[in-house]
């Protein structure tokens, strides 16, 4: 029971997925959806980590770990444009609720 | 039910840093790599199982905190549950010997866009407490759908058979991130620094007050 292979990061790596999928489906606070959008990065993030821990084997290659480093600092990158995009719909429509910014809907 | 709350928040942070210290401890105890396999096979039954322990401990803060982002709210207790959350999976990163990128998870996820999330929190509300209320079918649509999401992935990802090696070499992963970065993936680097440059002029640029 205690021994801990691939398969338990893959169940906790997917499961972090599914949350930030239900976070980003089901909150109306536009910086609500940016941190279900952080949760996502994370389990993809996670997958590599293990992926490169337990298929690669470890320590002279790095594939999985330099795409985990680009994983969060495009996540860094994506957050601050986006608090920026909020900060603007905020100052339109002086609310953060996503579902008032409706005026392209046809 | 105010005081159940705080106490598990208490709790999941507690749980976090012992975690974290019994890691570091681990990590210093474990002697230096053995010569032969007899060595290996026997040494590896103690570590084994804290690691496994532990696996548990950051497993249930992960889950539990994400459970918690799902169904707060309040978006600064989400902000707060996302901290424990990016903890707990740095602290899986070094459970995982890719200490580097566990430091850099908690510098820049936990240290920077988190931090940035709040600062957006609070200039996006009148009253950082602000609450919308979300329809009781939307999550309920939304949960019968993630649900089925998650059995369709983890039975994918449980049923495929991945070819798993052991790991070799243990140690720092620092030396060999540098070695990747300026040799193999130093044109991805060279790019993701020069969109940090255009993502920080954007964002300024969006941001600012007319």
């Amino acid at each position: 029971m205690f021994h801990i292979g691939l398969n338990h990061y893959l169940v906790v790596s997917t499961l972090l997925f599914v949350m930030g999928i239900f976070v980003m489906v089901t909150k109306r606070n536009a910086i609500g959806i940016l941190i279900g959008v952080e949760m996502v990065l994370n389990g993809a993030s996670l997958n590599l980590i293990a992926f490169n821990r337990y298929v690669a084997g470890g320590l002279p290659h790095m594939d999985g770990q330099v795409g985990s480093l680009f994983i969060i600092v495009l996540a860094a990158a994506e957050a601050a444009l986006a608090v920026a995009i909020c900060m603007n719909f905020y100052k339109n429509l002086n609310t953060v609720d996503v579902d008032r910014g409706d005026e392209l809907a046809g | 039910m105010r005081n159940i709350k705080k106490t598990a928040i208490g709790l999941a942070v507690l749980g976090l840093v012992l975690g974290a210290a019994a890691t570091a401890r681990a990590h210093e105890t474990d002697p230096a790599p053995a010569a032969t396999s007899h060595d290996l096979v026997q040494r590896s039954e103690g570590p084994g199982t804290l690691e496994g322990v532990l696996f548990y401990v950051f497993a249930a803060t992960v889950l539990g905190s994400g459970l918690g982002i799902c169904i707060s709210r309040n978006i600064v207790r989400m902000a707060v549950y996302l901290f424990i959350t990016l903890g707990g999976v740095a602290s899986m990163y070094f459970l995982l010997m890719a200490n580097f990128i566990g430091v850099i998870q908690l510098i820049v996820y936990a240290g920077g866009t988190l931090i940035l999330l709040i600062f957006g929190v609070m200039l996006t509300s009148k009253s950082p407490w602000v609450r919308f209320e979300v329809k009781r079918g939307e999550m309920i649509a939304g949960g019968i759908v993630c649900s089925v999401l998650a059995a369709a992935l983890l039975t994918v990802v449980l049923g495929a058979h991945w070819p798993t090696t052991e790991a070799s070499v243990q140690g720092s992963t620092v030396a060999g991130f540098g070695h990747a970065l300026m040799s193999t993936y130093l044109v991805p680097f060279e790019a993701v620094s020069v969109l940090l440059l255009v993502v920080m002029i954007g964002a300024a640029l969006l941001a600012r007050q007319e």
